[in-house]
Formats: C-alpha cells, sequence, structure tokens
C-alpha cells in the first residue's frame, strides 16, 4: 500500500510531489504555513489541488477528471487532539471505523476490543472520552485510526498538544504501530522525525526544500530548516552496552534509552550542542567522551557561539572562543559527559 | 464556589435593565389578579377549554414534526455547504420571523385557499386545506419552522466540521457521518430547536385565523378560542391566558438550561 502525491494549488502557492513506499513512515518537516498541512489535506480529500494527482494504493483517487471523495479514499486521520466522538463511548469510537465500513456490531466490537487491548487501552473502554486524560484520549484515537484499517496513516502533529511526561509513551506506542504500515506524519520534533520515520521531506514556502533517509537530512542537513530543526548532534553506529560504536571503531558512551537497543544493533546516539565542552588538549576523566575534531566553522547563535566541525556542533561562550582562540581549521576536543548522551534504537 | 470577576458595569444600567423586566413581568402578575378564583377551576376545565387545548397541542405537535422533517435538512445546507445564493437563501428562511403573521396567512390562504393554484389542483383530488386542522398546522409550521433553522443552524456551526471530517476519514458515508456523528453532537441545539418552534405553534394566532378561520374541534385553538371570549366571557379568557401562561413557563423551563450551557 504505497502512495504518491504530486499536485499545486496555487493559491496557497503549494507545489509538492513525493512519495510513500508501502510500509514507510515519512515525516513531513518544515516551519509554519510551509504547505505540510496542505498536503495532508490533499491525501486525504479534504482539499482538492489545482493540478496533479495522488495515487493510493495503485488507485489515483486525486487526479484530471478523477476524485474519490474522503471517506472511500481509507486514509485514517490523527490531528493534535483526539477528536474522539463524546457522545460515544471509548469502546463505540474505536468500533465506528469498522462499524462505518460495513461490518456487524459484534464483529466490530471485537475488533475495537482487539485495537484497545494493542494500545494497552482495554480497560478505559467504557468510559466517556470526557473521563479521559490527554494521553489516554490520544492513545485511544490512535486504536480508533487503525481500527479503520487505512491504506494510508496521516499524522498531523499528533504529539503536539501532549503534556512532555506523557509524550514519550505515546512515541513509543506510535513506534510500534507504524513499524510496517505507511503512514505520513507531520511533526515539530527532531525525536518524532528520527524514531518513526524511514524518510523525511523537508518543505518551505510550499516547495520541498529536501528529502531523504531521516538520519541522513538530521545529522546531515542540507536544507536551512532541517539543521535549524534538527539542532542536535546526531552519531550513528551500532550498539555497544552503554553507547553506540562508531564506523570508525570509537565508542560514544550515554544513556540507553527504552527499549533498549540489543547489542550491535543500529542506534543513534543524539546530545545537545549545549552539551558539548571544548578543549584545545583532550582532558582526561572516565565518565566523560572526547572526540577529537577539526573546527569547521563559527557561528554565533544568540549570546553563545556555535563552534561546528563536521557533523557535530559545540555551543560556548565567546570568552572562551577568544581564550581557546578557537577558529576554523583548529584542531579541538569536544567532550561530552555520558550522562548527557541519549542513545536510541535505530 | 468561586465566582468570575467581571470588569464590573456602570450602575446606572441596572436601572433599565430592571424596568425592562418590571415591563415583563408586570402584565403577566396582573393577569393573575384579573382571575376569578372561584370558577377558574370550572372555566379552564369547560368543553371548550378542554377541545381547543386538546386542539392546540395536537396541531403545535404535528408542526413541531414537519419543522424537524424539513428544518434539520434545511438548517444542515445553511451551514454545511457552499454555494451562490446561500445568503440570499438564508435571509429567506428567516422571512416568516419579521413578517405579521397575518400577513403569512394570507400568504397561505393565496398558496392553498380554493381559488388559488395549488388549491384549485388540490380541490380536484377531493383535498380541502384552507379552513381545516391541516391549514391551523401548515400555518403554525410557516412561522414556526425559522425558530428551529435558526438555532439548530448556530449549534452546527459552533459545533463545527473537526468531528465530520475524522468521521469521514474512518470511512463513514456522508450519511453515516450525519446520522452518527453530526446531529447527536448538536442534540441540545436540536432539541431547544424543537421546543422552540413547539411553543411558537402554541401561541400562533394571525396566521391561523387568517388561514384557517375559527371553526369550535376543528381550527379554533386555545389562543383563538382566548381571542373569541374576551368581550364576551372575560372570566374564561383570563383564565385560559393563564393556562396558556402555565404553559409557556414549562416550555422555558424545559429549554433554558440546554441555551445556557
Amino acid at each position: 500500500m504505497s502512495a504518491l502525491i504530486e499536485v499545486t494549488l496555487a493559491d496557497r502557492g503549494v507545489d509538492v510531489a513525493f512519495e510513500v513506499a508501502e510500509g514507510e513512515t515519512v515525516a513531513l518537516l518544515g516551519p509554519n504555513g510551509a504547505g505540510k498541512s496542505t498536503a495532508l489535506a490533499v491525501l486525504a480529500g479534504l482539499l482538492r489541488p489545482d493540478t496533479g494527482r495522488v495515487v493510493i494504493d495503485g488507485e489515483e483517487v486525486t487526479g484530471p477528471g478523477r476524485w474519490v471523495r474522503p471517506h472511500a479514499r481509507r486514509t485514517a486521520l490523527l490531528a493534535q487532539e483526539a477528536l474522539l466522538f463524546p457522545h460515544l463511548t471509548v469502546l463505540d469510537n474505536v468500533a465506528f471505523g469498522p462499524r462505518s465500513t460495513g461490518a456487524g456490531r459484534r464483529e466490530a466490537r471485537t475488533t475495537a476490543e482487539r485495537w484497545l487491548s494493542e494500545v494497552d487501552a482495554s480497560e478505559l473502554a467504557g468510559r466517556r472520552p470526557a473521563q479521559l486524560s490527554g494521553g489516554q484520549a490520544q492513545r485511544v484515537a490512535v486504536a480508533r485510526a487503525l481500527a479503520a484499517e487505512p491504506r494510508l496513516l496521516l499524522l498531523d502533529e499528533p504529539m503536539a498538544a501532549l503534556d512532555i511526561s506523557v509524550a514519550p509513551a505515546l512515541r513509543q506506542l506510535l513506534r510500534k504501530v507504524l513499524a510496517d504500515r505507511t503512514t505520513v506524519i507531520v511533526t515539530h520534533h527532531v525525536l518524532d522525525a528520527l524514531l518513526l520515520a524511514d524518510r523525511v521531506v523537508v518543505m518551505d514556502g510550499g516547495r520541498i526544500a529536501e528529502q531523504g533517509p531521516a538520519d541522513v537530512v538530521l545529522s546531515r542537513p542540507r536544507s536551512a530548516f532541517a539543521a535549524r530543526f534538527a539542532g542536535l548532534n546526531l552519531v550513528a553506529g551500532l550498539a555497544t552496552p552503554d553507547g553506540v560504536r562508531r564506523p570508525d571503531g570509537t565508542v560514544l558512551h550515554g544513556t540507553l534509552a527504552d527499549p533498549r537497543p540489543t547489542d550491535g544493533s543500529a542506534a543513534v546516539a543524539v546530545f545537545r550542542p549545549s552539551a558539548v565542552a571544548v578543549h584545545r588538549e583532550a582532558p582526561g576523566g572516565s565518565p566523560r567522551n572526547a572526540i577529537p575534531v577539526q573546527i569547521t566553522e563559527l557561528e554565533p547563535i544568540g549570546d553563545v557561539v556555535r563552534i561546528r566541525a563536521g557533523d557535530l556542533a559545540a555551543d560556548v561562550t565567546l570568552a572562551s572562543v577568544a581564550e581557546l582562540a578557537l577558529a576554523p581549521g583548529v584542531a579541538a576536543t569536544f567532550v561530552v559527559k555520558a550522562t548527557e548522551v541519549d542513545v536510541y534504537a535505530h | 464556589m468561586s465566582r468570575t470577576r467581571h470588569v464590573g458595569l456602570p450602575r446606572w444600567v441596572f436601572v433599565p435593565a430592571a424596568l425592562a423586566v418590571v415591563f415583563v413581568v408586570l402584565p403577566v402578575a396582573s393577569l393573575a389578579t384579573r382571575i376569578n378564583w372561584a370558577d377558574f377551576g370550572s372555566l379552564v376545565t369547560s368543553d371548550a377549554a378542554m377541545s381547543a387545548l386538546g386542539l392546540s397541542i395536537r396541531t403545535s405537535a404535528a408542526s413541531t414534526v414537519l419543522c424537524l422533517l424539513f428544518g434539520v435538512p434545511l438548517a444542515v445546507v445553511l451551514a454545511r455547504s457552499e454555494f451562490r445564493g446561500l445568503g440570499v437563501l438564508r435571509s429567506v428562511v428567516l422571512l416568516p420571523l419579521v413578517l405579521p403573521p397575518v400577513v403569512g396567512g394570507i400568504a397561505l390562504l393565496a398558496t392553498f385557499g380554493r381559488q388559488s393554484l395549488l388549491g384549485e389542483h388540490l380541490e380536484a383530488f377531493g383535498v380541502r386545506i384552507a379552513f381545516t386542522s391541516i391549514a391551523v398546522v401548515l400555518a403554525q409550521t410557516f412561522v414556526s419552522l425559522p425558530f428551529l433553522v435558526v438555532s439548530l443552524e448556530g449549534a452546527l456551526r459552533t459545533a463545527g466540521e473537526r468531528y465530520d471530517v475524522v468521521a469521514a476519514s474512518l470511512g463513514a458515508v456522508p450519511t453515516t457521518v450525519l446520522r452518527r456523528v453530526t446531529l447527536p453532537l448538536v442534540l441540545p441545539g436540536l432539541a431547544s430547536g424543537a421546543v422552540l418552534a413547539f411553543a411558537r405553534s402554541l401561541g400562533e394566532f394571525g396566521a391561523t385565523i387568517t388561514f384557517a378561520g375559527s371553526l369550535e374541534g376543528t381550527t379554533r385553538t386555545l389562543p383563538l378560542l382566548i381571542y373569541n371570549l374576551r368581550v364576551t366571557d372575560a372570566d374564561a379568557a383570563v383564565a385560559m391566558s393563564l393556562l396558556l401562561v402555565v404553559v409557556a413557563i414549562v416550555v422555558i423551563g424545559l429549554v433554558r438550561p440546554r441555551v445556557a450551557s
């Protein structure tokens, strides 16, 4: 079940074309007003483009002289807010999709119960949406979308309205259920793109600025937005019991995030530029990672200076830059505590 | 219990506001002072009164059903579709609200009366509408329809289309979306619209007397009976007026909490 979109909408200044392979998750990134939500609405059949076409699972659903109405596209939509039908119980909400597409009452309930247990929300079945927390409601909304057995799942910033304390749990849930599902997700969070998406499509001003595998675009961003968006250091490699082994054999020590990547599996280490200290000489001390680098670029950001060295970045004060005489071409050592490095399965 | 604090009103607004309340309450209260309490029971249970009240309730119920059958789809069209002339259509629907009811009655007579175009055809099939109970129901429906449509359209607009979009994306055909999501979500608005339409039908006078006449048992509803009796039997007219006031207060009681929420 693949998807293809290549459309233009003159009045919105949107001209976009990308594909989603079967079972692939594509993250749509970009600043506000870049056209991400417009692309999603065109896929869902809520907007009719001026030119171009949309193909879902080999069927042209939008095109010259061709228009399939939203309900017949089987593209379930999950928005920022859960939007559970307030007059139905949780179970009936999840059963809504199967019921609407022809399943009998009992069959729809069985399907709904299965999906509720899939998202660990079986105990909520009898409740009304008003009795749920934001995280629980979004969990149920995920089950409801999946129970409709969509050919293409559309997620519009599904975690943006959630409390930061519950967002990680939903992210893990999505990671599980999106694994082999054809999905387009609009997100503003670098971790969503990294953990949920196989590929990212970066949009800016209604056009695609760049696209490619998530780790490539985020670690070596070619577009200004992707670089800003990432704002993180990202080191890919293979998992070790306490970090990531880089291709050159050195190990970056960090904290393994749940679910812990198994030894030797693909993993990424992520850390903030502000957690990096810059030294001219490699310091001692075991809990620290020392990475020898050659400085390539200095960029003032607010009241700090971002020191770039290839893919990596460090934020230091202006005083340190002067004291250490940092400049492009200078050899230095980036030092980051293991506690500042998060390691994720990839 | 904590209360929301407002920025405060100028004190003088309470004076005209209080006068407005007095202006509504005083006439109703005065009605009660004119009641002949000794005969009240027999007056409101007389054959003429019971027959008129029964007719009023039956015809109002029928017109409320007609308002629901045709008004709900109309409100949905007004709230959810886009086409040229929608604004004009909305104004046309509101017309009975601003038209004097007697004008509405004359218009209905011109449409369904014996001499009218439609009436002549109906007469050929042996159907007579003017001066029958059907005419009462049509007159009530004509004046009540905007109450239901306006109230429901407002509720639909407030509810928005977000849930409809989700339902469609889950595979529900438009009829299913309307039946299982759109209408259940505006049920309070629908209920208050129906109660308002019923209340307006119950009080309908001008269009009814013009289009249906005042025939005891078939078209003489309670307001018409009160008008008939006001000179010949003032005590009976006042007693039945109080009966209508009580019915109106019950109706407001049914609809008020929903409007507030």
